[in-house]
């Protein structure tokens, strides 16, 4: 049997640095893809998809996004800034967001309502919604599908 | 003055703490990580009451896609002008044939889409239908564009 040369370092060091420099750039990484925007784009809305829905070259101006979704009971709800609401009910919300617009000089027709419609609602629901808007003064209005990649 | 005390040849450094912390930071950003689809919109033209733009000195020429639903909420059929149309394909090929894939005055320009959807109607239909009429899609991605002027008539009453 090899006789063992000796018995080693007491103490064995690694280099940690190729380690630490990957976790950097892991960390960086999933920093840059964090994504905040869980307030627009809520996972349980379920766009409809289309070949033609590709994003806009310009962000949109003064954007309010009202995502209509159906809810686990099948009522419409109307998800803004997180909370679900009935769709009846959201002209107070419009209400506040024209009175901040107000106060910073601008007018409610000027603003982009977004809206990340669920295609298992129904339009009747969304038609309604968007009546309610333009009751609050909002005139443009942009409606939101997922874009299809298939060729 | 004091004697400095002769330093180690090599410093080291604790690192536990540090990477302790940096692999909660992955494991934090890794946890929030969610896939984005990407999305784009449609513009659409409200009606708000009478029209507040200037009248252009060519009316324009109105299409009327009529969308009824069966009590489900799906597709029970499609309407163009009063007569009926197969599908959103063949929508979109009776818009081609209104306003050309050529754009250009009295085509696309001038031609407005009226889509008339029944209550319960699923809006996944609106959005399909609103495709059919808005383009046509190439083989490379790129689109030849139709419609671009599309409002609603004003909401039906719930049945």
């Amino acid at each position: 049997m090899a006789r063992r040369e000796s018995d080693g370092p007491t103490k064995t060091d690694i280099d940690m640095t190729p380690m630490i420099d990957m976790t950097f750039q892991l960390i960086t990484f999933f920093m840059f893809t964090l994504n905040f925007s869980n307030a627009v784009q809520d996972d349980r809305v379920q766009l409809p998809t289309s070949q033609l829905a590709k994003p806009a070259d310009a962000a949109a101006e003064d954007p309010i996004t009202l995502q209509v979704w159906p809810d686990k009971d099948g009522q419409t709800k109307v998800i803004y800034n997180g909370e679900a609401i009935r769709v009846p009910d959201i002209g107070g919300y419009l209400e506040q967001e024209k009175r901040i617009l107000v106060d910073a000089g601008r007018k409610p027709a000027e603003a982009t309502l977004i809206v990340r419609g669920d295609g298992r609602v129904m339009t009747g629901e969304v038609q309604d919604l968007i009546k309610i808007c333009q009751e609050k003064g909002f005139e443009r209005f942009v409606l939101r599908a997922q874009y299809d990649e298939r060729k | 003055m004091a004697k400095r005390e002769s330093l180690p040849d090599k410093i080291n450094i604790d690192m536990t703490p540090m990477i302790d912390c940096v692999f909660q930071l992955i494991t934090f950003f890794m946890l929030t990580l969610k896939t984005v689809f990407v999305e784009g919109d449609f513009d659409i033209r409200m009606p708000l009451g009478p029209s507040g733009g200037a009248p252009s000195e060519t009316p324009p020429v109105i299409v009327r896609v009529k969308m009824s639903a069966d009590p489900n909420g799906e597709l029970a059929g499609i309407s163009m002008n009063g007569s009926p149309v197969g599908g959103f394909d063949q929508l979109r090929q009776k818009i081609v044939g209104i306003v050309g894939l050529n754009s250009g005055p009295g085509g696309a320009e001038n031609t407005e889409v009226e889509l008339d959807c029944d209550y319960g109607l699923k809006y996944v239909n609106v959005v399909n239908a609103i495709t059919a009429v808005s383009g046509v899609p190439q083989g490379d991605g790129a689109v030849v564009e139709l419609v671009k002027k599309i409002k609603f008539t004003a909401p039906k009453k719930r049945k």
